[in-house]
């Protein structure tokens, strides 16, 4: 298969039907939900709103029923997902779990880990937190540093995660760490483990604040913490061949190219029914983008639901997906002047502010512009 | 013939017939008769036909992607006009001529009806192949109704060629057409499936430079090591293929909005978007192919010149984008996104 091969995306009449049940649904649980709250598209926390979906039967929509999940197609739970964010529905307490966690322990989890998990996964009532970067491991994730050692009846972790999203919010962590040799083995001897984050003993949690003063990250620092035998995920030693597994699911999706959607429906609210032409230009380019992005990103959807690995793909979307959500703010702000301020105009400001300073972020969380500008030329054959 | 081997069939014919030379000598007037006429024994051109009319019963949009193979080819010849003109004439119901034919819906043209009797004048500017066509396909409209003329000659011919020297002639028309019949489509759903012909063969040549730039950036060596080892020149490959990428999203939006009618708005995104692919995308194939890409003798210049020709003709980005803009605007910013996800 080709770096640039995008096979035409399945058409599901199922899944176009599951939309309007979800468009009906958001229509009227979200009927009061301020563009205040929209904006923060799937950085939004509501534990009862992410319980609900759970009841709905919108959460592990493709896991199998065996466990509890739906048994659904990968584009119907593509059409749940864009759903909620074109929304900006406040959906970050599941959105780990239902993205990679739950797939990940299908997967390589034991039978013990499937049957504890995916249910309460399922149920929207347990969230799952990434516990990949540190201090001194970003985009290098081989180089990690955090360590389990084998103890009797379980492991010892020592080390410190940080920039873990949600980890406060979050009810259990994938950790992905060294459980041999030394971090010059690089991804040799590295190990996942499914840490309980309200129960482990010394384990502690601290907020690293955003520049908007939001709490959203966290340092986790691990001492001696003793997780029992039965948390390894998959098989000791190859932790990085499962992690990396994980990466197409995260880079591909909506949710990768609509970070900014909110700000632009509220710009066009501010332009009106009638923009200028230099307006109705300007939007109907962003439009243009969105279009072919989500045809991009379903095409890989088909490509994982036929058990391919898309990575390269993956890779182009969110390329792609981060320059078109960084641009939103800029073409905003040059559509609709903030200076004077009416109540409308102040509204939209506060959406265009909000977008502006979470814009730098959506070049760097889940494998920066030039990690995947990497990985594509990898894909091309440059590496 | 199913739709894969449809495209390996031109795939192959294009390959075999379209060489660096051949594409030389179409700049300076030589129309490429025998690929034309290989195009034309396997029946490529009749894809958009149904089966009894000497179609494959392909979908139109497997049809259409064969416009996507054409780009990558740098095809000198009007495969897409003809396609267009069979896709009017079917639509009429008048019969397809033998040959290669072109399309215009020029706005100057005068088509009028006096008894039984057709005729046609006025200037059409821009069309293409128009000196080399065995005819040309005529829209206009008619007491405000559009119809459909085949003009088999009787023409005069000014020379005139785009950016990449394909011909773009200016014909002068008084005379009588061979036919002439109501049409169901407007000047506009022309201009819009021509439009999406021309995002195919963006997204058909974009496919190319982007294989031609990697294999020189693997092939040439500077500070003893090829170029491709530089993060630098990655970055820019990575980029040459993520408009690449968009670019086929694009063409194969727009294929899919060519049937019996016209998806107007799919149409607006797919150009709007391949046009936009088309300018990076030429910029960055000829920052990382150094100098020589800026010679004559190099091929990279047949496509890099059709890139600009093609995202302009048939509408570029303002056009486009103003009209899908104008859409979105008016449905209004709560039914943004259903607009979006029903395009």
């Amino acid at each position: 298969m080709s770096a640039l091969t995008f096979p035409p995306p399945p058409v599901s009449l199922e899944a176009e039907a599951l939309r309007a049940e979800v468009r009906a649904f958001l229509a009227t649980e979200l009927a009061d939900f301020p563009a205040e709250r929209r904006m923060e598209s799937w950085s939004g926390f509501d534990a009862a709103f992410s319980r609900k979906l759970g009841q709905r039967g919108w959460i592990g929509l493709t896991f199998p029923t065996e466990y509890g999940g739906h048994g659904r197609t990968a584009l119907e739970r593509y059409v749940v997902i864009e759903e909620l964010l074109a929304a900006g529905a406040p959906v970050v307490g599941h959105w780990i779990a239902d993205r990679q966690s739950g797939p990940s322990i299908l997967r390589f989890g034991s039978e013990a880990q499937k049957r504890f998990f995916i249910p309460r996964i399922v149920a929207g009532e347990c969230f799952f937190c990434i516990g990949m970067s540190e201090p001194n491991s970003g985009s290098d994730l081989a180089s990690v540093r955090t360590r389990a050692t084998k103890v009797e009846g379980g492991w010892h972790i020592n080390g410190t995660k940080l920039w873990t999203s949600q980890a406060h919010l979050s009810h259990y962590m994938i950790l992905f760490c060294r459980s041999s040799g030394t971090p010059e083995d690089r991804q040799n001897g590295t190990s996942q483990f499914l840490v309980d984050l309200k129960t482990t003993k010394g384990l502690s949690i601290r907020p690293v604040n955003a520049l908007t003063g939001e709490h959203h990250f966290n340092e986790i620092v691990f001492q001696d913490a003793f997780v029992p035998d039965e948390a390894l995920l998959g098989e000791e030693g190859q932790g990085w061949h499962q992690v990396t597994s994980e990466l197409a699911y995260e880079r591909s999706g909506p949710e990768r190219f609509l970070s900014s959607f909110i700000l632009l429906v509220e710009t066009l609210r501010v332009l009106g029914a009638h923009p200028s032409e230099r307006a109705a230009i300007a939007i109907g380019r962003l439009g243009a983008h969105l279009v072919t992005l989500r045809r991009l990103s379903r095409s890989v959807a088909g490509m994982l639901q036929a058990g391919e690995n898309p990575a390269t793909q993956a890779a182009l979307v969110k390329d792609l997906g981060a320059v078109l959500e960084q641009e939103i703010p800029d073409i905003a702000r040059s559509l609709v002047a903030v200076d004077p301020p009416t109540p409308e105009i102040a509204r939209f400001a506060r959406v265009l502010d909000y977008t502006t300073q979470h814009a730098p972020s959506f070049s760097l969380r889940g494998g920066t512009r030039e990690i995947l500008r990497g990985i594509i030329a990898r894909g091309l054959g440059l590496r | 013939m199913t739709d894969s081997i449809l495209l390996e069939t031109a795939e192959r014919l294009f390959g075999d017939t379209i060489t660096p030379q051949v594409l030389a000598a179409a700049e300076h007037g030589d129309f490429p008769r025998a690929a034309w006429d290989a195009l034309a024994e396997a029946g490529l051109h009749l894809g958009l036909l149904p089966e009894e009319a000497g179609g494959f019963g392909v979908a139109p949009a497997d049809a259409l992607a064969l416009l996507r193979v054409a780009g990558r080819h740098a095809l000198p010849l009007p495969l897409a006009e003809t396609m267009l003109a069979s896709w009017l004439l079917a639509a009429a119901g008048i019969a397809m001529p033998e040959g290669p034919l072109t399309v215009t819906a020029a706005p100057g043209l005068v088509l009028s009806r006096d008894g039984a009797k057709w005729h046609l004048a006025g200037t059409a500017m821009g069309v293409a192949w128009g000196g080399d066509a065995a005819g040309v396909v005529v829209l206009a409209e008619v007491d405000g109704a559009p119809h459909v003329a085949l003009v088999p000659g009787g023409y005069t011919i000014a020379e005139h060629r785009n950016i990449a020297r394909e011909p773009r002639n200016t014909l002068v028309f008084d005379t009588v057409p061979d036919a002439a019949a109501p049409s169901p489509h407007s000047a506009l759903d022309l201009r819009a499936a021509g439009a999406a012909t021309r995002a195919l063969m963006i997204a058909g040549a974009l496919e190319r430079i982007t294989a031609m730039t990697t294999q020189y950036a693997l092939d040439r060596t500077q500070f003893g090591r090829p170029i491709g080892r530089f993060q630098a020149v990655q970055h820019s490959l990575a980029t040459l293929a993520a408009q690449t990428a968009a670019a086929l999203a694009a063409g194969d939006i727009a294929a899919e909005a060519v049937g019996e009618g016209v998806d107007l708005l799919a149409i607006a995104a797919a150009k709007s978007r391949a046009a936009e692919a088309a300018g990076v995308g030429a910029g960055l194939a000829h920052q990382i192919h150094g100098a020589i890409g800026f010679t004559y003798e190099h091929s990279l210049h047949y496509f890099t010149k059709r890139l600009h020709a093609w995202r302009d003709e048939y509408g570029g980005e303002p056009e486009w984008n103003e009209r899908l803009g104008r859409h979105l605007a008016a449905a209004g910013a709560d039914a943004l996104w259903p607009t979006l996800t029903a395009i």
